[in-house]
C-alpha cells in the first residue's frame, strides 16, 4: 500500500499528481502487479479532496491498463512498468552530471539549463512521434 | 432531480434585501463551495433552503420538494449551524444515543470509527472540546443521519489548518461513502479548492455565478495587453463580459468571461485561478446586467 501525497503550488492538477504518483510506485516496486490501490473512501479521508479526483487518476490508469477496477473490492495494479535496468540508470544518471557540469561551466545558470532542457525534451520528442 | 432549485428567490429583513432574485440549480452529487463576503447573504439562503426561514418572494424546492415539508425531508436533509450547536451538557457517546433515538435512520459506526480514528474523546461533555473537536462532533452526527443533502454554514471559520483538512477529510469520507450533496458556504476559496467541484458566488445578496468549477475555469480568461487596446475592449472576439479590469501605467489585465476563443492578437491570454475568478466576481460592485451599460472608462477598475 502507498501513500499519496499532494503538493498544491506544482501547478500539476491533482488527480494527474495521484496518478503520476501510482506510476512511480509501479516504477520503483513499491507496488506490484495485484497490489490493490488504496481505497477511494481513505485517500478522501486523508487528504482531504474530492473523491471525483481520485475516481479521475484511477480511471486514467485504467485506460493506460495499468490497473483494473473490480467493482464492490477496489483498484488493483494489473501489471508492473519497465523503467531503465538499474545499471543503465547509473550510467544515465552519471551522463547527466557531466553534462550538467559542462553547462555550468559554460556559464549557464540553472534557470537556462531547465529552459534548455524543457525546449530540447519537447522538440526530441516531437521528432520521436 | 436537482438538489436544490431557487426561482427569483428574494428575502428582506424590514427594508434591507437579504438576498435578491436568486434563481439557479445545483444538481445531486455535487460538492458546492457558496462563496461570498461577510453579510453576503449566504446564512440567509442556507436557512430558506432547510426551511428555517421563509422567503419574502420567489420560491426554493430541496429535493424535489418545498424545504422541511414533513418528516421525511428532515430526515433527507442535514444541517450544521455557523455555531455548531451541540448539547453542552452531553457528551459524545450521549449525543450519538441520542441522535439515533430521534433519527429514523442512523449510521453510528461510521461517526465513531471516524472519531476516534482522528482521536476525538466521546466520553467528555462536548463543552468541554475545542471548537475543531466539536465541530467535527457536529459533522459526523450530521453524517450518520446518511442525509442526501447536507448544508454547512461556515463550518471552517472558527478552525485551524489541522482542524480543517481533518474536517474536510471526514466530509470527504463522508461523500465517498453517501454519495452525498454538500453545500459548504465560506468567506475563503483556498480551503475549498481541494474537496469542492461546485462554486456559487453570492455579493450582495446577489448570485454573481454559479457552475461547476470546471467549466467556470474553462471560460473565464486573464488577458493583458496594452491599455489603450483596452478601451474598445467590447468588441474583443470571443469574449462576452469584462469582470474585473485593472490598469497599471501602459498595461491592462482583464478578466473575461469567453464564449469561444480569444481571436484578437493584442491580448496575451491566461488561464485564471479559482482564487483570481472568485476575487473578481465579489470585487464588482453592482449585478452581472451591469455589462450591458455602455462602457466605463478605462481604469475604473478596482485598484490592486
Amino acid at each position: 500500500m502507498i501513500e499519496f501525497r499532494l503538493d498544491q503550488r506544482s501547478g500539476v492538477a491533482p488527480y494527474l499528481q495521484l496518478a503520476q504518483q501510482v506510476r512511480h510506485s509501479i516504477r520503483l516496486g513499491y507496488l506490484r502487479p495485484g497490489d490493490q490501490l488504496p481505497r477511494v473512501k481513505d485517500v478522501v479521508g486523508s487528504l482531504a479532496i474530492n473523491p471525483n479526483t481520485v475516481l479521475k487518476a484511477y480511471r486514467e490508469l485504467e485506460r493506460e491498463g495499468l490497473v483494473e477496477g473490480r467493482p464492490g473490492v477496489g483498484t488493483f495494479v494489473l501489471r508492473g512498468l519497465d523503467g531503465p535496468s538499474p545499471r543503465a540508470h547509473v550510467a544515465l544518471q552519471r551522463a547527466l552530471e557531466r553534462w550538467l557540469r559542462t553547462a555550468f561551466e559554460a556559464g549557464l545558470d540553472a534557470e537556462a539549463i531547465r529552459g534548455m532542457f524543457e525546449t530540447t525534451l519537447q522538440d526530441t520528442r516531437e521528432v520521436a512521434s | 432531480m436537482n438538489a436544490i432549485e431557487a426561482r427569483g428567490l428574494s428575502k428582506r429583513y424590514r427594508k434591507q434585501w437579504a438576498l435578491q432574485d436568486c434563481s439557479f440549480d445545483l444538481p445531486m452529487g455535487r460538492v458546492a463551495a457558496l462563496v461570498g463576503p461577510n453579510g453576503a447573504g449566504k446564512t440567509t439562503l442556507l436557512h430558506i433552503a432547510v426551511g428555517l426561514l421563509a422567503p419574502t418572494s420567489g420560491s426554493i424546492t430541496t429535493l424535489g420538494d418545498r424545504p422541511a415539508i414533513d418528516e421525511d425531508m428532515l430526515s433527507r436533509v442535514g444541517f450544521v449551524a455557523q455555531d455548531t450547536p451541540l448539547y453542552r451538557n452531553l457528551t459524545g457517546e450521549e449525543m450519538l444515543a441520542y441522535g439515533a433515538h430521534t433519527n429514523s435512520e442512523w449510521d453510528g459506526d461510521f461517526a465513531r470509527d471516524r472519531l476516534r480514528s482522528i482521536g476525538i474523546p466521546l466520553d467528555r461533555k462536548t463543552a468541554t472540546l475545542s471548537g475543531g473537536q466539536r465541530a467535527q462532533l457536529a459533522l459526523a452526527l450530521a453524517l450518520a443521519k446518511r442525509p442526501q443533502l447536507l448544508l454547512l454554514d461556515e463550518p471552517l471559520a472558527s478552525l485551524d489548518p489541522l482542524a480543517r483538512r481533518e474536517f474536510l477529510g471526514t466530509l470527504m469520507e463522508g461523500v465517498a461513502t453517501d454519495d452525498v450533496t454538500v453545500v459548504l458556504s465560506s468567506h475563503l476559496v483556498a480551503d475549498l479548492e481541494r474537496v469542492c467541484d461546485h462554486l456559487m458566488i453570492l455579493a450582495n445578496g446577489r448570485l454573481q455565478l454559479n457552475g461547476t468549477i470546471e467549466d467556470l475555469l474553462d471560460e473565464h480568461r486573464v488577458l493583458v495587453g496594452l491599455r489603450a487596446t483596452g478601451t474598445k475592449r467590447r468588441a474583443i472576439g470571443g469574449v462576452v463580459d469584462v469582470v474585473e479590469e485593472n490598469v497599471t501605467g501602459r498595461q491592462a489585465t482583464l478578466v473575461v468571461r469567453t464564449d469561444g476563443p480569444i481571436v484578437d492578437p493584442k491580448w496575451e491570454e491566461y488561464e485564471v485561478s479559482l482564487e483570481d475568478l472568485v476575487l473578481a466576481y465579489l470585487g464588482r460592485r453592482s449585478n452581472p446586467h451591469d455589462a450591458d451599460e455602455p462602457v466605463r472608462a478605462v481604469g475604473a477598475g478596482r485598484p490592486r
